[in-house]
């Protein structure tokens, strides 16, 4: 709970910094902030797992664990945007303040035990987000991506809402553990509690951007700032992973009869969309998200067949997306920023001018892709074993023939930076400032060490 | 244990080595003295191993750490004697191919690829886990779909999306096989030991077999899935035709005789015949295409494909000489087809095409090359006294073990592999001299190093199969007798 705290008061801090006009120490103050919160997650490792607040949060392992994640890689996106927010708009306090208000919201997502909290988490981790999404006043694409994002969040948030109200109309409490106790004791449940467990799947398959709620992921991821797209590529795709899986292992696995043909379907659907229009994209950004689309297949397979490995592998496959994402859009920024473009022809010839660039890059695309000895090897692996354990033999295929087309348009750039020569009038190297080095570096170096030696993140939960 | 002399580890680890330090070196010419003295070093490392083998069918060098421990997955590595001639071969020939390379001017990052690959290569036949398989499996694939899709020609970005495509699918289903026998046992294991000693029943081993042998068919690669390979062999530069059809499709042989035959076996017996007449077909087929073909490299990559049909003919058979005939040719096939890759890219580096007609007669300007030629060639056709000889009987006589039509048919591999190779000899050696022909000088230094040796061993494993013969066979029988049903 202190990390909570010390985010919210980290906020305020920031929005003061910014009144004062204090924009240089803004960035410092920020992670230092961060670091001491995830000091104080961490330092809750080796404590027992009781809930605290009258049952409001729960902070075990899994959500310590998936909480230190998300505070790096906020950390590791806040190291990109020092340059970045100062180039698109004026109100760079607004920036730091909302990003980690937006980060409150996703810890309290992922330590949530009751629904009051699950609540309250995805509200605050929406809300500042609407605001994000739109920062650039003036962008015509920002400004929709906002719009978009902000109504059919709403109708979501209301679908979410709802699915609460009738699982309480039908259990008579908030609190996870009465709610295991509930499904577990009764014979027959309530007509009510099973349209409520569509509903929240509604709410929670938007948060994630699963199909057929992902049809504003595309233009929102689109129109914002790339640094914030990363943000919600990442941590809030995580975090609304971490307080779907939480609710779905916890309380509905009694029920799963009920739900799995329905998530199946989804699954299967997300997958397969998001593969099949990435491959149609000519914009690097647009493929991401798109691409995301079906990495949110991938972890749903986690939720589809919860086993005793369900939780680690979704831990495994969220680091090693969330790095090749940060990766990606790093590079995608110091691309943009030398050519003016987000298409894939804007990388031609990176190889030669930027080798090392390029080399990340490449190890990036081979994670999400798959390949081993990178991270995301793993994380597939594992996905696939915990599908395995039910024998679901049909959606393994499924995911295998998405694997292999996603080959493709992952590829796509690194044939842009090897194989097709750039255009010869901006000869010049791309400016890589230290922090962009060390974020670059760090990610790419962890996504290879995660890959050769996974243990390190599998044995945490 | 001793440090080097008989640590399998350190094998694995100095082509990794060699490959981080070549890719630091921008110049050309330290970078292939880097990388030919690195492979040297490799082949003779690999001396010892071969000469305190004992051929027997136990696996020797074993080493194993725990890798992932909540997986249960260990990195256990090992030789026994299927594996002992593909190290040889492997480490063999890169040494070759980095010397066939020198003439290019390739920096530093295409060995740290051919070296990276080496590691790839070499993991997927020590490997005694299943998951340790997979990940040199899929290590060798990265960096030739570099080398390919960098330093090749003509179309190469589109043939070789395609192949890393192809190619991806097939592992990602032995994958899922590989995900299902994990589920299998008790105990969560990838062992080899584990994973053939599963008592799987007939249908699940249907699927195991599918998922295993796309990987493989496709890697080999067996009619029907040979679309990738004419495309790419012919594109790829050629050092990377080189890896690719000396070493990298025994990876696909190898997976069949160590991983599919004692992992399934009850639906290898019952497919047999379906794999069999895909087989034939294969030779039969590519055959013929190849005896139409203009481009020397598409004729000797289809002719590949024939000669990996046989072998692979040779491994379904489930005959003691079908197997062995199949570990001795696939050394005889490394040999023989890094050595006519080599030649064709020296005459096309001279002459500037790779079109027989316009070749024509260069016996006259170039006797030596037309010697060792000669020479490799009867290697592949399978004459006596040269290797391919011994390697096409065993395997035609496990072949006609099967079923005495598969070997009618499959020894058409014989005659038309003789057609459509003298055809190719003749074409460019033989008769009228080709205007473009006739300032061409005759291979020199390494080129004449490179293809004698090959043709030394082409004859030396022609009057003396037993050496690798010898290695083999223990574990081939044993194979044989401890699989289950």
């Amino acid at each position: 709970m202190g990390a909570i705290i010390t985010l919210g008061i980290l906020g305020i801090l920031v929005l003061y910094l910014g009144l004062y006009k204090a924009k240089n120490a803004l960035l410092p103050t920020t992670i230092i902030g961060l670091l001491v919160a995830l000091g104080f997650s961490l330092s809750l490792w080796n404590t027992d797992a009781t809930t605290r607040y009258h049952g409001m949060v729960l902070f075990d392992r899994y959500a310590i664990a998936f909480s230190a994640l998300l505070i790096v890689v906020t950390i590791l996106i806040l190291l990109l945007s020092k340059e970045y927010f100062r180039s698109i708009s004026d109100n760079i306090a607004e920036y730091y303040c909302l990003l980690v208000f937006s980060l409150m919201g996703a810890l309290l997502v992922a330590a949530y035990h009751n629904f009051a909290m699950l609540f309250v988490g995805i509200e605050i981790m929406s809300v500042a987000l609407y605001i994000l999404v739109g920062i650039r006043k003036s962008d015509f694409a920002s400004n929709e991506a906002a719009l978009k994002y902000f109504l059919m969040g709403a109708f979501s948030t209301g679908f979410l809402l709802f699915g609460i109200t009738l699982i309480y109309g039908a259990a008579g409490t908030f609190d996870l553990s009465g709610l295991r106790e509930y499904v577990l004791s009764s014979t027959t449940l309530s007509p009510l509690f099973y349209a409520g467990i569509l509903l929240m799947l509604c709410g929670l398959c938007f948060k994630v951007g699963a199909a057929p709620f992902h049809f504003w992921t595309p233009d929102v991821y689109d129109g914002a700032p790339i640094l914030v797209t990363t943000f919600m590529s990442t941590v809030v795709k995580v975090a609304s992973f971490v307080g779907f899986f939480r609710l779905f292992s916890m309380v509905m696995v009694p029920v799963s009869e009920f739900w799995t043909p329905v998530l199946l379907i989804i699954t299967i659907i997300t997958l397969s969309i998001g593969n099949i229009t990435a491959l149609l994209q000519v914009s690097f950004k647009r493929m991401m998200a798109y691409s995301s689309i079906s990495h949110a297949g991938y972890m749903l397979f986690a939720i589809v067949s919860i086993g005793p490995s369900s939780a680690s592998s979704i831990f495994m496959y969220a680091v090693a997306y969330s790095f090749a994402s940060i990766i990606a859009f790093a590079a995608l920024i110091l691309v943009k920023r030398k050519t003016g473009s987000d298409q894939f022809e804007s990388f031609n010839g990176l190889a030669k001018r930027e080798p090392m660039l390029a080399i990340v890059l490449t190890i990036a695309m081979l994670s999400l892709a798959g390949v081993p000895l990178t991270a995301g090897f793993i994380g597939k692996f594992m996905m696939f074993n915990n599908v395995m354990g039910n024998y679901n033999i049909m959606l393994l295929v499924i995911a295998v023939i998405n694997a292999a087309i996603a080959v493709y348009y992952y590829l796509h750039v690194v044939v842009n930076m090897y194989f097709k020569t750039g255009e010869e009038q901006n000869p010049d190297r791309i400016a890589v400032s230290n922090s962009y080095t060390i974020v670059l570096g760090l990610a790419a170096v962890l996504t290879i060490v995660f890959g050769v030696y996974p243990d390190i993140i599998i044995s945490l939960i | 244990m001793n440090l080097l002399m008989d640590n399998l580890f350190i094998l694995l680890l100095i082509p990794i080595v060699s490959a981080l330090i070549l890719s630091f070196v921008r110049q050309a010419l330290p970078a292939k003295w880097i990388a030919l003295a690195t492979s040297l070093f490799s082949l003779g490392l690999s001396i010892p191993f071969l000469v305190s083998f004992v051929s027997d069918a136990s696996i020797q060098f074993e080493q194993s750490w725990t890798w992932i421990a909540s997986l249960g997955v260990d990195f256990h590595i090992g030789l026994d004697g299927i594996s002992m001639p593909l190290l040889i071969l492997t480490n063999g020939l890169i040494p070759l191919i980095i010397l066939a390379s020198f003439k290019k001017e390739y920096k530093g990052g295409f060995y740290a690829l051919v070296s990276f690959m080496q590691a790839g290569l070499l993991l997927v036949f020590f490997a005694q886990d299943a998951f340790s398989f997979y990940v040199g499996w899929e290590a060798a694939l990265i960096p030739i779909y570099f080398i390919c899709a960098l330093w090749g020609d003509g179309d190469r970005i589109r043939v070789n999306l395609k192949f890393f495509i192809y190619t991806f699918l097939g592992s990602l289903f032995m994958l899922i096989a590989l995900i299902y026998l994990y589920n299998q046992g008790t105990a969560r294991s990838l062992e080899w030991d584990a994973l053939t000693s599963l008592q799987l029943s007939e249908n699940s081993q249907r699927w195991v077999f599918w998922g295993f042998l796309l990987a493989f068919a496709i890697k080999i690669p067996i009619f029907p899935f040979h679309t990738w390979q004419p495309d790419t062999y012919t594109h790829a530069p050629a050092g990377g035709t080189m890896l690719l059809a000396g070493i990298m499709l025994k990876m696909g042989v190898y997976g069949l005789i160590r991983w599919l035959l004692p992992v399934a076996p009850f639906a290898v017996l019952s497919y047999s015949t379906i794999l069999m007449v895909l087989c034939v077909i294969g030779i039969v087929y590519a055959s013929i295409i190849a005896f139409k073909q203009q481009d020397a490299k598409r004729l000797i990559a289809y002719s590949s494909i024939a000669h990996v049909g046989l072998i692979s003919a040779g491994v379904f058979s489930w005959h003691s000489e079908g197997l062995q005939g199949a570990i001795l040719q696939m050394v005889n096939h490394g040999l023989s087809v890094v050595g006519l890759f080599y030649i064709i890219d020296i005459v096309q580096e001279r002459t500037g095409s790779r079109e027989l007609s316009s070749w024509g007669g260069l016996a006259i300007q170039m006797p030596r090359l037309a010697i060792v030629f000669l020479i490799i060639l009867m290697g592949a056709i399978g004459l006596p006294l040269t290797n391919g000889f011994i390697g096409e009987f065993l395997l035609l006589k496990g072949v006609f073990d099967f079923g005495i039509w598969y070997a009618a048919f499959g020894g058409l591999t014989l005659i038309l592999g003789a057609v459509y190779m003298l055809r190719f000899y003749q074409k460019s050696m033989l008769g009228p001299q080709h205007p473009e022909g006739k300032k061409v000088s005759d291979i020199a230094g390494n080129e004449l190093l490179v293809l004698s040796v090959i043709a030394f061993f082409t004859l030396l494993l022609g009057v003396w199969p037993q050496a690798i013969l010898d290695l083999s066979e223990a574990s081939v029988t044993s194979l044989l007798n401890n699989i289950k049903f």
